[in-house]
């Protein structure tokens, strides 16, 4: 395809980044152990993994926003080790986020030049400094021109003239093309091999293959906080990568018996969501689920799952179609409604939709649970039997906390969910939906979460399983949907399924749903 | 952590406030030419007892209005326009006793309710903008001061009645006063009967907020807005319902004093408390029993700083500096010690996981383990 025009070792004789041996544990989870790579200078060096399989801690590290606890960091041949994201970028690195950082109201000139007033000053000098690197990489940017006119590409192009204004000579750009359309990653790849002719080396980030293949020159692969293969994309193909990324261990989570009933539970029809632009964000999904079953939804990060989620629960309001439970319509039900009619739900993000990080972990108990006993008493809420009933769930989940009035904030990811199970299962539910349950939780919690969900599914719960680790969705589903923007595309059975098929169906690649089956 | 060192955390910081306080407007007496050793002497010269029931009277309309301020602020609302709240809810109600639509105590019912509502409803203007409109509660609730000004001042320069060269509303009758009750001399003045409304209106915003399901609503919205809508919260209905609360408890402010010893809005009207309440709510933490300390403590700032100007060559103002730096440097204290909090239950936590043997989980689990 491309990017063939390095041989190792030749042409550099340094390599601008070495790390080796790089840990990073957080209470509870091991985000990074014994990662290993070598970035050779003047190369685009992928780095590729699943959601959740430590690149972003790395990432960090290598910025200087996080402090390893073991293991060396080696630029450009020197010893380094970096407090501070000051530090990374005097040794010439800079980072170019997913989310820009930019001010809409300001020239390109102004949120360039903000932050490093003193290298060029603000005016005529920092102008021509501008100008000159636009023009040496072929960015086509206006010094003068509003941020909020940029279209996404080009706003992305400033933050990459940001970090090179600065002096950057290693640049990390995280999943860069995740919001950009096909023609614009097009242009991005135009530009980065500029960049790397020009002698810059970059660290790209993503978990999309296709463009891994067609702009990296090395690649490295992670998968549970470490690194675990390297790829030439000359001599690899996609379906090589995928299965280096997932792994090719026996599913763990694996289920027992079905337990699968003929009665539905879960009815969706017809559902499609639109956005505030009016782009289709679902479009008629029609789902199943029945009693005692699990059904697993795979797909890439951002294909919808995270808006189907919300449209059962009743957080977003679909633009059309129909949601029943156990025969009842519940399309215009509110979300209390809906946790009282029996769903419960393990939110993606457990901070953000959770839990009420400052409260003591009684009060995190009544969360969801406002309307009902043992937590509420008529309007009153009843701290005894609440107190009494956290104590039941800190004790039969084994949540590691010092006690319950202890802040849901103090506790490691792995407790914080095992509480959010255990709440979530105490208001015996009919439905349960868990998105990402495992995300970021140690191996102990991980294994504990799959048996509550086995254990859920034994007790003829239907369950709704999001995630993005395809051994948990494989192990744990009865029956595996593939949604791919914003449709379900494909139905698998998880018996007969490799996580290897699974990707590549996920990524709507050429081999298709019908030739993964072989 | 124990519920003790809790609570003496959250002493600390007020503590720390109030010296840091001291220290700056010792240092501006100073720079100003004046011994700040005599500032302190007069400030902290035991109260006449004149004073004293002014300290009590005039706290409880700050704790009204740091309450009012403090419904927001647990729900992340920043109601600003406590001010015009009062100020409307203040001359509406005045306006509808001193006609004396009904008898007596019954007048007295009607004018607290009429202020209630009419306190809510100002406020309900803000809390309805930001939820249809999305405006800001910040900005619609400060131009709302103003206008709730503007309208008063027309209406009192159209319907006023004129004495001397000031304009008043009609003076309410005598059997709608409630006076209260004279501790001291009768020269000393009497501690308002209505200064219970504060009381009141404080134990029922620490039930409401701790015990009762609103209440949790209310402060989960506060904690965190995406968990509260995952739990089923509408948080645009908790909007409008607070900005209603906290315009209702507005409306009551000016109402001891009303009953009390005013009798009629006019100039005896006593403006600015929606401000003062701001800053008390801050240094209380929004909790009734903070605010109650942080009011005391500013009415009695307040009350000493009058004998400033007659007993030295000090202005008076100098106790606003005072009051000023003890918000500015509460905040930071309380973010300071909220930072120790944290770190202290974290380790407990970790102390607590590492005192276990890892791995134990729940038993069957161990049959799913398998690492790469």
């Amino acid at each position: 395809m491309t990017a063939t025009d390095t041989e190792p070792g030749a042409t550099h004789a340094t390599d601008a980044v070495r790390v080796r041996g790089v840990g990073k544990r957080f209470p509870g989870v091991i985000a990074n152990h014994d990662v290993d790579i070598t970035i050779r200078s003047g190369t685009v060096h992928a780095l590729i993994g699943e959601n959740g399989a430590g690149k972003s801690t790395l990432m960090k590290i290598l910025y200087g926003v996080q402090k390893p606890d073991e293991g060396t960091l080696t630029v450009n041949g020197k010893d380094v080790s970096f407090s501070s994201p000051t530090d990374a970028i005097a040794q010439g690195i800079g980072m170019v986020f997913q989310h820009f950082m930019l001010a809409d109201n300001l020239t390109v000139l102004e949120n360039v030049v903000l932050g490093a007033e003193k290298m060029y000053g603000i005016g005529d000098k920092a102008r021509a400094e501008i100008v000159r690197i636009s023009q040496a990489y072929g960015f086509g940017l206006d010094p003068d021109e509003l941020v909020e006119d940029l279209g996404v590409g080009e706003r992305q192009r400033v933050e990459i003239l940001k970090v090179l204004y600065r002096g950057a000579k290693i640049i990390i750009l995280d999943e860069p093309t995740a919001v950009l359309v096909p023609q614009e990653v097009d242009a991005l790849f135009a530009n980065l091999r500029e960049l790397k002719a020009q002698g810059n080396t970059i660290l790209f980030i993503s978990h999309k293959l296709d463009e891994v293949l067609a702009i990296a020159d090395d690649i490295t692969v992670m998968r549970r906080g470490t690194t675990v293969g390297e790829a030439k994309p000359q001599g690899a193909t996609k379906r090589q990568l995928a299965e280096l990324m997932v792994g090719s261990e026996l599913p763990s989570p694996e289920t027992e018996e079905s337990t699968v009933t003929d009665q539905v539970l879960l009815e969706v029809v017809d559902l499609t969501l639109h956005d505030s632009f009016g782009r289709a964000l679902l479009s008629d999904i029609d789902l199943t689920i029945r009693k005692g079953e699990v059904v697993g939804i795979a797909g890439v990060e951002g294909n919808g799952q995270a808006e189907l989620v919300e449209a059962i629960m009743g957080m977003r309001k679909p633009s059309a179609g129909r949601i029943s439970v156990g025969g009842q319509d519940i399309s215009h039900w509110d979300t209390r409604e809906r946790r009282g009619a029996g769903i419960g739900y393990i939110p993606e993000d457990r901070h953000r939709h959770g839990l009420l990080l400052d409260a003591p972990l009684w009060e995190n108990r009544v969360l969801g649970f406002q309307d009902r006993p043992p937590a509420v008493k008529g309007i009153m809420i009843d701290r005894g039997a609440a107190r009494e009933d956290t104590e039941r769930i800190v004790r039969e989940y084994d949540v590691r906390t010092p006690g319950i009035d202890t802040a849901a904030r103090a506790l490691s990811g792995g407790n914080q969910q095992k509480l959010i199970v255990g709440r979530e299962m105490s208001g015996d539910p009919v439905l349960l939906i868990a998105a990402h349950p495992t995300r970021g939780v140690d191996v102990g919690a991980q294994a504990a979460i799959w048996e509550h969900i086995k254990r859920a599914r034994r007790q003829g719960l239907a369950v709704l399983l999001v995630s993005a680790d395809l051994d948990e969705l494989i192990g744990l589903s009865d029956r595996i949907e593939v949604i791919l923007r914003g449709r379900l595309v494909g139905e698998f059975d998880p018996k007969q399924i490799t996580p290897q098929d699974l990707g590549s169906a996920m990524t709507g690649g050429h081999d298709d749903e019908t030739e993964a089956q072989q | 952590m124990t519920p003790l060192r809790k609570a003496v955390g959250s002493l600390v910081a007020p503590l720390v406030a109030v010296v840091a306080a001291m220290l700056i407007t010792s240092v501006v007496v100073a720079l100003s030419g004046s011994s700040p050793m005599e500032f302190w002497q007069i400030i902290f010269e035991p109260p006449a007892d004149r004073v004293y029931v002014n300290i009590v009277n005039q706290s409880s309309m700050i704790f009204l209005s740091a309450l009012a301020a403090a419904i927001g602020f647990r729900m992340n609302l920043f109601n600003i326009g406590v001010e015009g709240q009062y100020q409307m809810a203040s001359y509406v109600s005045a306006v509808v006793v001193g006609a004396a639509f009904v008898p007596g105590p019954l007048n007295v019912v009607l004018g607290l309710v009429v202020a209630v509502v009419t306190g809510a409803l100002w406020a309900g203007i803000a809390g309805v903008l930001k939820v249809t409109r999305g405006v800001s509660e910040v900005i619609s609730t400060i131009m709302l001061n103003a206008i709730a000004g503007t309208l008063v001042g027309y209406f009192m320069s159209t319907y006023g009645i004129r004495t001397g060269n000031a304009r008043q509303t009609a003076t309410i009758p005598e059997s709608s006063r409630v006076p209260g009750f004279t501790p001291f001399l009768e020269r000393d003045g009497a501690i308002w009967s209505l200064v219970l409304i504060a009381v009141l209106a404080g134990i029922a915003f620490s039930f409401v907020l701790n015990r009762t399901r609103f209440g949790f609503d209310l402060r989960a919205t506060g904690m965190s807005e995406t968990a509260a809508v995952a739990s089923g919260v509408k948080v645009s209905r908790m909007i409008v319902i607070s900005m209603l609360i906290s315009g209702g408890i507005a409306g009551l402010i000016w109402m001891p004093a009303f009953f009390g010893s005013a009798y009629s809005y006019g100039t005896a009207y006593q403006a600015g408390l929606g401000f003062t309440g701001i800053a008390v709510a801050l240094l209380g933490r929004n909790r009734p029993l903070g605010i109650m300390f942080g009011a005391l403590l500013f009415a009695f700032l307040n009350e000493q700083s009058n004998r400033l100007t007659l007993n030295s060559d000090i202005s008076q103002n100098v106790v606003l500096i005072t009051q000023g730096v003890i918000v500015l440097a509460v905040v930071v204290a309380y973010e300071v010690v909220r930072r120790r909090q944290a770190a202290a239950e974290q380790r407990a936590v970790t102390q607590k996981l590492q005192a276990e043997p890892r791995g134990s989980g729940t038993g069957p689990s161990d049959t799913t383990e398998v690492k790469a």
